[in-house]
């Protein structure tokens, strides 16, 4: 990426976002950290936790907005990418704990002594090493987006036919860890967690790092995803968007460039569900709920699809409605609120909240730059000819 | 299992445990009188044989032949009854349960000539020659579960005056199973034996078979090449079974994915609330027959009749508003279609799961669709057999309707080219409600059925989304055709699977597959061709 693209993707609200990011992703751990607790302006570590969940979240929607804002592909299986990212970060986890478990076998976890496992199955082979992790976290969910996106665009499974594939997927992949004899801690998932790289999960220095690390993957996410889009290949995805056949029949190989950016979508939602598993501390099966991937689709569509900015504003403001409600006496209502805005959204904000914001200030520009001119003839300036 | 039904097992086993607990006394009259064997009295002894030989209980045979030749043994102390074998291991008269030993203080009962005569009688005629055909029936097959060779003169004279054909045959083969056991029967009467139970066929003769001990070395033979043909025909009764299975749960499917079919294959319309119609249909059910039991008990039998048309018009309703207030902003954009329903869809559980609480509620089967009826070695069950009645008739009347009325004629039009049915006069939205409208109200119908063999929950609809989904993709959208052949070729092929991959491993290997068929034929079985793919 060389500098000049750099600033040529980075757009005023682009701008604002990233500076807002680094600010929390500085700003939060050291008030946490270094001010005495209880004091005004120290945030808990409860807090510091929460809102690293919502960066995680943010930094799902920004994958799902490259692929459907940009591409038009609607996937309601990323649940299933982000969950095996968490995954593969949860087994990483489970197997530093060691012989600290409740059964003390220094190779097995818990539930494996628990199901009677005589050695440790072939899929868990590496996941001591962190590097190992953090590889699978980036090829697992890649690996599965290329296989699935090879054979589906390939064969022009378009619009809602992917939808609805994409969904099965994610329910095969529940119903398959749900299963103890998968191999993946079945029901319970994977819990417990003690160390990451030699530092206790539970402390609140480690708290903060991975919230300041989730604020650097959620501007790398959005650097990646500027660069993507703003480059030609993201002209050619806007196009593929648009006008699928048309694209084709300018020549362009659709389904290459549908499966790139579909597979770099998965991977970034699996680094998402990896910085989420230590932060919440448990992976189970239920993240690949086909109801959780259409949730992340709604938080993008509020903020406003083809944006990237306004994926990530809307997966924190979805979220933190999503906290504020659940937990107070309107609880019974939140379904209620949560379908509405489902509807209301597609029917009435269709451009999202950015996108709203920004066709209001366009047009509210256009609107100066006119009255301005009008002002100018009037005066008897000679308007300056617009260049076709 | 069925809320109601775990609810009736509750009950009923709270209800064996009060007998067994509270009231001894009112045990069956068979443990009465087996009891009072044990009082060591004539007369007494003369009302047990005539009550046990005619109960009907399998225990009966072995009892009766163990009194005949003094095997019968009593304990006045604790009132317990033993049947010692001629092997000489013995079991509990009243429960046929193996016990180790008989007490020291039990002793046999004893006979005087009138008993004897009595005996004799209660094997020979009381149960095999009853004038009940139900009785003499029971005697035959208790006589072939004990095969005992005491009760062969009794088989062979009851045999000669049978007249009924089952009961002849079970006496054929009770007369088989204790020829098989007998050590001195003839090696022809053995193969005979051996022949006969084969084309009994069933799990019991397999059992005698393979448990026959030693014979003849011709007798082996036949019984190794008997049990190898019940075992194939007991196999190809397992894939009866399992075809069956698959089209109750192709049925199941169907229903649930023929509403959809009609608005998403129809009307290109992906409505993920489908399954919360499925789940309004269902819940009309249960407020019907809470209406039937508090004011009207009687028509309890009539309860579905009822809660069908007002499903239909139910969801139907529910559906119109929809189209109308939501779904109307959205046609041509298949992807908000499909949030908007789904934010809709939580909506519904949430509005049902407020009025009727978030558990399972009860809704009963009416008495013509309780109880089973076997078929060859296959149970089935009328609730199943209904279903798949009802779907077939809601498909056809469907059809039908598509084909043969104004309405289906204007949805038609409208399916294959809008702007052309627009010029032609049709009101297109007006058409649009409407199909909305029956692909809902269809829903709710497939509720009713649901109803009866699903738990009516919040999350009813939620189970059958994906399905119906997968349904409607495999079979192809816009062909009601391939929505009937998608529906049972996933039935059948998920319970075929199930055996082989277990249940949960099976429904993955479907899922996988369809995904893998969509590869090949991304339209679906039945694709539509021409202009209209690219609509």
């Amino acid at each position: 990426m060389t500098p000049h693209m750099l600033t040529r993707s980075l757009d005023r609200s682009a701008t604002i976002f990233l500076a807002v990011v680094a600010a929390c992703g500085i700003l939060i751990p050291l008030s946490n950290l270094l001010l005495p607790a209880g004091s005004f302006l120290q945030v808990p570590t409860y807090l510091v936790a929460l809102w690293g969940k919502y960066v995680c979240y943010a930094i799902l929607a920004l994958s799902i907005d490259l692929i459907w804002g940009y591409c038009g592909i609607l996937s309601l299986g990323h649940g299933a990418f982000f969950a095996l990212g968490g995954y593969a970060m949860g087994m990483y986890l489970m197997r530093q704990i060691g012989t600290r478990g409740v059964y003390g076998n220094p190779v097995l976890p818990d539930f494996m002594v628990f199901l009677n496992y005589s050695k440790l199955p072939w899929t868990w082979y590496g996941f001591d090493m962190f590097w190992f992790a953090a590889l699978m976290v980036l090829v697992v969910p890649g690996l599965l987006a290329f296989c699935f996106g090879w054979l589906a665009f390939r064969s022009r499974v378009t619009g809602v036919y992917l939808s609805i594939i994409t969904q099965a997927m994610t329910y095969a992949l529940l119903l398959a860890f749900f299963r103890n004899d998968f191999g993946f801690g079945g029901n319970n998932g994977l819990t417990d967690f003690k160390d990451i790289l030699g530092f206790n999960v539970q402390a609140e220095g480690t708290r903060a790092a991975l919230f300041a690390l989730s604020c650097l993957a959620l501007i790398a996410g959005f650097l990646i995803c500027r660069a993507i889009v703003s480059s030609k290949l993201g002209k050619v995805l806007i196009a593929v968007r648009d006008a699928e056949s048309r694209t084709r029949f300018l020549g362009y190989r659709v389904e290459s460039y549908k499966l790139f950016v579909f597979t770099v979508s998965a991977c970034m939602a699996g680094v998402a569900g990896a910085l989420y598993v230590p932060q919440v501390g448990i992976i189970n099966p239920s993240e690949f709920a086909p109801g959780n991937s259409i949730e992340a689709v709604i938080w993008v569509a509020v903020g406003g699809r083809g944006t990237l900015v306004g994926a990530a504003l809307g997966a924190v403001v979805v979220n933190y409605a999503k906290t504020f409600f659940t937990s107070g006496v309107l609880a019974p209502y939140w379904l209620f609120m949560l379908g509405a805005l489902f509807i209301l959204v597609t029917l009435l904000l269709p451009k999202g909240i950015v996108g709203t914001f920004n066709a209001w200030w366009d047009s509210s520009k256009e609107k100066r730059a006119a009255t301005m001119a009008s002002a100018a003839a009037e005066d008897g300036v000679a308007e300056p000819k617009m260049a076709e | 299992m069925p809320a109601h039904l775990s609810a009736r097992l509750c009950s009923l086993a709270l209800s064996f445990f009060l007998i067994a607990f509270a009231l001894p006394a009112l045990a069956g009259p068979f443990e009465d009188a087996v009891a009072k064997f044990a009082n060591d009295d004539y007369s007494d002894t003369d009302e047990a044989i005539g009550v046990v030989a005619s109960s009907g209980n399998p225990l009966a045979f072995p009892i009766i032949s163990a009194l005949q030749d003094g095997r019968l043994m009593a304990d006045p102390d604790s009132k317990k009854v033993y049947v010692t074998g001629t092997d000489g291991k013995s079991i509990d008269a009243v429960t046929g349960q193996p016990v180790a030993t008989v007490p020291d203080s039990a002793s046999a009962v004893r006979l005087n000539n009138r008993l004897r005569r009595s005996v004799d009688a209660a094997i020979g005629s009381l149960t095999l020659q009853s004038p009940d055909v139900g009785t003499r029936l029971q005697a035959a097959q208790s006589v072939f579960k004990s095969h005992e060779e005491t009760a062969l003169e009794a088989v062979d004279g009851a045999l000669a005056k049978e007249t009924n054909k089952s009961v002849k045959a079970a006496l054929g083969d009770a007369r088989a199973a204790i020829l098989l056991f007998k050590p001195d029967a003839t090696e022809v009467e053995k193969l005979e034996a051996v022949a006969t139970l084969k084309a009994r066929g069933d799990q019991e003769a397999l059992a005698l078979l393979t448990g026959m001990g030693d014979q003849p070395a011709s007798v082996t033979k036949a019984a190794a090449s008997a049990i190898g043909s019940i075992q194939n025909s007991l196999a190809i009764w397992s894939m009866v079974q399992n075809a069956w299975y698959g089209l109750s749960l192709g049925s199941v499917l169907l229903l649930a994915a023929i509403g959809l079919a009609i608005t998403f294959g129809v009307m290109g319309v992906i409505n993920m609330a489908h399954g919360e119609m499925v789940m309004i249909g269902a819940y009309t059910t249960f407020v019907v027959q809470e209406v039937i039991r508090t004011r009207y008990p009687g028509l309890f039998d009539y309860s579905l009749l009822i809660a069908v048309p007002l499903a239909f018009v139910v969801a139907g309703a529910i559906g119109v508003l929809i189209e109308r207030s939501i779904i109307r902003f959205l046609y041509g954009r298949p992807l908000e279609t499909l949030l908007a329903t789904w934010g809709l869809s939580l909506v519904l559980q949430q509005a049902v799961r407020t009025m009727f609480g978030p558990t399972n509620r009860e809704v009963g089967n009416p008495s013509w669709m309780s109880g089973a009826f076997e078929l060859g070695q296959i149970t089935i069950t009328y609730n199943r057999l209904w279903i798949l009645v009802f779907t077939l008739a809601v498909f056809a009347i469907l059809l039908a309707m598509l084909r043969y009325t104004a309405l289906g004629l204007e949805m038609r039009a409208v399916t294959q080219n809008r702007r052309m049915a627009a010029s032609m006069g049709i009101a297109t939205s007006r058409v649009d409600a409407l199909t909305f409208g029956l692909g809902s109200g269809i829903a709710g119908i497939a509720g009713v059925a649901l109803s009866q063999i699903d738990n009516v929950s919040p999350n009813l609809g939620q189970s059958y989304i994906i399905d119906s989904f997968m349904v409607v993709v495999f079979g192809g959208v816009g062909n009601l055709w391939g929505t009937l052949v998608g529906a049972f070729t996933l039935g059948i092929a998920n319970k075929f699977l199930e055996p082989v991959a277990g249940a949960v491993l099976g429904k993955i290997a479907i899922l996988v597959l369809i995904i893998l068929f969509i590869q090949k034929r991304p339209r679906g079985l039945f694709a539509l061709k021409g202009r209209a793919v690219e609509a």
